[in-house]
């Protein structure tokens, strides 16, 4: 007989992982599609340091570890799904893959998070790795000795400029408006440190080289102006995008491109829900899409109960 | 000493590579640390050594003395971020990448390379 699942949860990441722990451990048949790799961003993050209950860890140990729970309670993991057709409408939902295959069940849950945002210049893809870094942690030291721009205004951007400036003999940041974004303490320090440099109120137009990156086009936003500056490398700090692509006529979502949901993670659509990265909410913590993982997995519990016949 | 928490085989001497090579018609090797850029191309090859049988998928620690073989390779000259992926056919160098690659990237340069 053909298999129809209790909850089908759509991204592995903490969100994602969550439900599936949660939904499995209710004794709901569970089945996680996820795209990439399991963990999502989590295991972008080096160190994980506030997660409460567990001493400092790294993402990808906090990844792998909720995803063998998940697996231990039944779940079953489908990793490198593409899905290609949502028919998510009626009480049961069909998910039809790339490779043909099709999925169903009773219950949805996004969990489809976020990824960082990309500059989309030309030159960014062409120089990434050679010149075009999104983490300082990683290939900070490549740039000893070497000057660099830091793109972005928020917690991350000047956090990591501060870092870089342990390897680079100057960092300018370059951010989009004439404010920061950041909490006051982490600015105070941004410009405390001699060694960074801001340009407000502009953007990276342009990423010129050879070999590797040798040259920054910078737009000033208030008058249009472009200037050249000699650089080795730009850090791109600005901030993710939810991963909604394709979801635009399916379900609500906000100006930011954001699943909307209420309280109990539900959106307007029966038996349909979304946690993580990829709703609209103002703090995107580990903690904070476990918990709206946890949510949802329960409302999907209670809308399996009362409301399928 | 092992330093990377990944289920691929980590190679920890240049003599080590040398020899998987030699063993190896097929060969990719990530140099890279536990690090942002480098854990979602070890997590790729983790599947991708599920599916294809006539490679060898291996990671080696960018931060050794040994990894020198792979970091100091002409073919990395000039790359400025994690990971350093090598791919080595019959012991050559047939294709390297700097920086995080998606499946898609890794997979055209298995099918077009090996």
């Amino acid at each position: 007989m053909e298999k129809i699942f209790d909850v089908i949860i759509i991204g592995g990441g903490p969100a994602g992982l969550t439900a599936g722990i949660y939904s499995s451990r209710a004794k709901l048949s569970t089945v996680i599609l996820n795209e990439g790799s399991y963990g999502g961003q989590v295991v972008m993050t080096n160190e994980v340091a506030n997660y409460p209950g567990v001493e400092l860890t790294n993402g990808y140990i906090l990844a792998n570890t909720m995803k063998k729970q998940a697996k231990d309670f039944g779940c079953k993991l489908l990793s490198n799904i593409k899905i290609i057709n949502y028919d998510i409408k009626s009480q049961i939902k069909i998910l039809t893959l790339d490779d043909g295959r099709i999925i169903k069940g009773k219950s949805v849950i996004f969990a489809t998070g976020g990824r960082p945002r990309y500059l989309n210049v030309p030159g960014e893809d062409t120089f990434k790795g050679s010149g075009v870094s999104y983490c300082a942690t990683c290939d900070g030291d490549f740039f000893s000795g070497k000057e660099i721009i830091v793109v972005g205004g928020g917690n991350s951007a000047l956090e990591e400029a501060g870092t870089l400036t342990n390897y680079a003999t100057k960092v300018t940041i370059v951010h989009q408006f004439d404010h920061f974004q950041a909490f006051p303490a982490v600015i105070e320090e941004a410009n405390a440190n001699p060694k960074i440099e801001f340009i407000m109120e502009s953007k990276i137009a342009e990423l010129r080289g050879d070999e590797s990156l040798k040259k920054a086009i910078i737009e000033n936003l208030s008058t249009g102006n472009k200037t050249e500056m000699p650089i080795d490398g730009v850090f791109v700090f600005i901030g993710y995008v939810p991963n909604t692509e394709g979801l635009e006529d399916i379900l609500t979502l906000n100006g930011n491109n954001e699943i909307i949901v209420d309280m109990d993670m539900k959106t307007e659509i029966p038996g349909v829900f979304a946690a993580g990265d990829s709703i609209a909410k103002r703090y995107r913590q580990i903690t904070t899409a476990v918990a709206d993982g946890t949510i949802a997995a329960l409302s999907a519990a209670e809308y399996l109960r009362t409301k399928i016949d | 000493m092992k330093m990377l928490q990944t289920n691929l085989h980590e190679i920890e001497t240049a003599e080590e590579l040398k020899k998987m090579q030699e063993d190896n018609p097929n060969l990719m090797v990530c140099c890279g640390r536990m690090g942002p850029m480098c854990i979602p191309v070890y997590d790729i090859m983790e599947e991708l050594e599920e599916e294809r049988e006539n490679v060898k998928f291996a990671v080696m620690a960018f931060d050794t003395p040994e990894a020198g073989i792979i970091r100091n390779d002409p073919a990395c000259r000039g790359f400025m971020g994690l990971p350093f992926t090598m791919y080595y056919k019959n012991g050559e160098v047939v294709a390297a990448t700097t920086s995080i690659q998606n499946r898609q990237q890794i997979t055209k340069i298995l099918d077009e390379k090996f």
